[in-house]
């Protein structure tokens, strides 16, 4: 009955794009970029898209956030009404290609020579049975420091290299009464920390071992028990009430200077640039400690969809105009994202984004650039979800000792396998 | 003539009859066509989809739905979460919060909800303009009622904050961040929002009550507090039954109140049923899991409302 009406209406609007004959200059995309940075970001590639003559047309999505986005996109999928385009995050892409109903560019990304610039840890996500399915359109990194300067300053603090360092700088915060890490109390967001944690204490090797490939032996591992011991120990420097708060009220701690350190993910930066502040003289932007010369990555894409022949060429034009370097370039300076691709030039960023294309340059050539399992590139959905619950229990006393917590990661990630 | 008047006999009855069949037929059908869009949508959309969850929730969906049948795995997996106390699993932590919200929200609104209407029964001045300012929180929506208690709620911003300033600096009231206690907070949005809304149906109630009946027990010496408790509350046991229904939905439905209130607590300790559905189905990617979640909602409703239509349906003869 549903599969009949879902074909019926798959039909129905495959025949009203067929009553166009020629090329339909219009690209519609599906995103949740809509906040002040974001959409001025993307604003970037509308302008460049409308002088090749494509009009740009937003599906609109009620609700705003990612999973409505998702949802929304699962139902136009499931009608067989595909956008030209839709911002997808890493094994959402694959779900969508191994369904087949992603697009082919492979003849562009020959082209334009994606094969080369982007770097191979990103082509898991974008490339699926050979054939290019998605542009990437950023690089975010998550084992970021943000630190306030003058904080900073006044408790005359240095960048720390290890972890004892960073617990060091955190005790000299509380006694000079700052609230020391900047935390906000959501499972992604203690998750993306203990990704850093775990880089930082168990090396690349080990990352990529429990993390990636979800080694059973690496996930029970002392050195997994030890991570946790270290989140522990990150734990107890954070207010009282973190509990719940937004990232973003997070950062802005650290930009108001009440706190001294957030561990968050590229993005931030985009905070304390609407706030007006400068990386170098405001606030200063460090590796986590320990994990200098790896990278953890995520990375928005734009999934191409299996559109109708009359819109290819303005799926094309889409794509080529988002892997494009002065695109690549104009939108990562104002996102706070690095490029996809190696070869842009980094003239236009700003100190920690110079620092973030070179480290993600050095990364890829040394195998050290990982996936976030936090957020979703270290492993699938039901996989990453589950860990998510882990660590959030452990951060806030469900699950009690680092040994318990190892344990439920095994568990809880074998049951979602 | 004779021809004539009789074909004009026969003509003004064949001519009347069909139009008055027409018009009664028509008037026979037209409820029936009225109703048909309504009843053929709801059989589609409401059962239709019923029966397409139970059918996901034997398969292995994942991302998508996948047609073939696979078996009980979805329950399976409910069915050891259920027992997966220490540390509480997802499921867990959902049902008994649902036990713990269900019951209190219930019990509350209905306690709070006649007492309140109690009092504006007391024939007291400025009616009109209490009985509003009570019923006016059903008409937020629960994201409205959740957002606006959180920021209230958040000892850093609102109560705490707020009497620490006034110089009452012992006060601590940090629930909505205390992983045991989150739920209760739910509970409290919940009960502003929706026991003014069940005052008013007890006051409709009590409105309903032949006053003759108060007079004669008061005539016979009953006490204001025997007059209610032994003759204006077992009146009322209708009401209550409505009441019950009205609450115990919208309790298993609360999935927006969690979200905006808490986002769903620390470690996702306030998590209920519904947000667990959400959860698995749209954001982990466990369609088939999401769909047996679904069901075992579906059921609880069921056991709830069974009994509540079996009692009505019987009533009736007599």
């Amino acid at each position: 009955m549903l599969r009949k009406l879902l074909i019926g209406t798959a039909l129905a609007s495959g025949l009203a794009f067929a009553a166009h004959a020629e090329d339909v200059k219009e690209v519609q995309m599906l995103h949740w970029w809509t906040s002040g940075g974001e959409a001025a970001a993307l604003n970037v590639l509308k302008q460049d898209l409308a002088k090749e003559g494509y009009a740009w047309k937003d599906v609109p999505v009620a609700g705003g956030g990612g999973d409505a986005a998702m949802t929304a996109l699962k139902a136009m999928v499931a009608a067989g009404n595909y956008p030209t385009a839709s911002q997808m995050l890493g094994y959402t892409v694959l779900d969508y290609a191994a369904a087949g109903v992603m697009g082919d560019l492979t003849e562009t990304a020959k082209k334009e020579g994606w094969d080369k610039s982007v770097p191979a840890a990103l082509q898991k996500f974008s490339v699926y049975d050979g054939k290019w399915v998605a542009a990437p359109v950023n690089v975010h990194s998550v084992n970021w420091l943000w630190i306030n300067k003058a904080v900073m300053d006044k408790i005359g603090g240095t960048e720390p290299k290890t972890f004892d360092d960073f617990v060091a700088l955190l005790d000299k915060a509380k006694a000079a009464g700052v609230v020391p890490l900047a935390l906000g109390g959501q499972n992604w967001q203690e998750a993306t920390m203990f990704d850093s944690v775990v880089l930082s204490t168990g090396g690349p090797e080990f990352y990529k071992k429990a993390m990636n490939d979800l080694d059973d032996a690496s996930l029970k591992s002392d050195t997994m028990k030890k991570s946790f011991d270290n989140l522990a120990k990150l734990v107890t420097y954070v207010d009282p009430n973190f509990s719940g708060r937004d990232w973003n009220l997070a950062t802005a701690m650290v930009i108001k200077g009440d706190a001294l350190v957030q561990v968050m993910g590229d993005w931030a930066k985009g905070e304390f640039h609407a706030a007006n502040k400068t990386p170098g003289t405001d606030f200063l932007c460090y590796r986590f400690p320990g994990t200098d010369g790896s990278v953890i990555y995520n990375s928005d894409m734009f999934g191409m969809f299996n559109v109708p022949d009359d819109r290819k060429a303005a799926q094309v034009a889409l794509a080529t105009a988002t892997l494009s370097k002065s695109f690549q370039s104009a939108f990562n300076v104002v996102k706070g994202s690095v490029p996809a691709r190696t070869d842009v030039p980094d003239t236009d960023f700003d100190a920690c984004g110079k620092k973030g294309i070179a480290d993600l340059k050095k990364a890829n050539e040394g195998g050290t650039l990982f996936g976030s399992l936090a957020q979703g590139y270290g492993a699938p959905p039901a996989v990453a979800n589950a860990y998510k619950d882990v660590v959030s229990k452990f951060v806030h006393g469900q699950i009690k000792t680092s040994d318990e917590a190892v344990t439920e990661l095994v568990k809880a990630i074998d049951d979602a396998k | 003539m004779s021809t004539v008047a009789t074909s004009q006999i026969k003509l003004t009855p064949e001519d009347t009859r069909p139009r008055a069949t027409m018009r009664s037929r028509l008037q026979d059908a037209l409820p029936k066509i009225v109703l048909a869009p309504s009843f053929a949508i709801t059989i589609v959309f409401v059962y239709g989809f019923i029966l397409w969850t139970i059918y996901l929730s034997f398969t292995n969906s994942k991302t998508f739905p996948s047609y073939a049948i696979t078996g009980g795995r979805a329950y399976q997996r409910l069915w050891n979460w259920t027992f997966d106390t220490d540390p509480p699993s997802s499921w867990y932590t959902s049902i008994t919060n649902m036990g713990i919200f269900g019951f209190l929200y219930i019990a509350i609104c209905l306690a709070l909800g006649l007492f309140l209407a109690i009092l504006l029964d007391q024939k007291i001045r400025g009616e009109g303009v209490l009985r509003p300012i009570y019923l006016y929180p059903m008409a937020l929506s629960f994201i409205v009622t959740g957002v606006a208690w959180k920021w209230f709620l958040d000892p850093g911003l609102g109560l705490e904050q707020t009497l620490h300033q006034w110089g009452w600096t012992s006060f601590h009231f940090d629930w909505i961040k205390n992983k045991d206690f989150v739920i209760y907070t739910v509970v409290i949005a919940g009960v502003w929002q929706a026991s003014g809304f069940i005052m008013a149906m007890f006051l409709a109630g009590l409105r309903g009550i032949d006053g003759e009946i108060m007079k004669a027990a008061q005539i016979d010496g009953a006490t204001t507090f025997q007059l209610y408790r032994r003759i204006v509350i077992p009146l009322l046991r209708p009401i209550f039954l409505s009441a019950f229904i009205v609450l115990a939905h919208l309790a298993i439905k609360s999935y927006d109140l969690v979200v905006a209130l808490t986002s769903g607590g620390p470690g996702g300790s306030a998590w209920l049923p519904s947000n667990f559905m959400y959860e698995y189905t749209f954001k982990r990617n466990e369609m088939a899991v999401g769909s047996a979640s679904a069901v075992i909602m579906l059921m609880t409703i069921v056991a709830i409302i069974v009994p509540y239509l079996y009692s009505e349906l019987r009533e009736k003869p007599r």
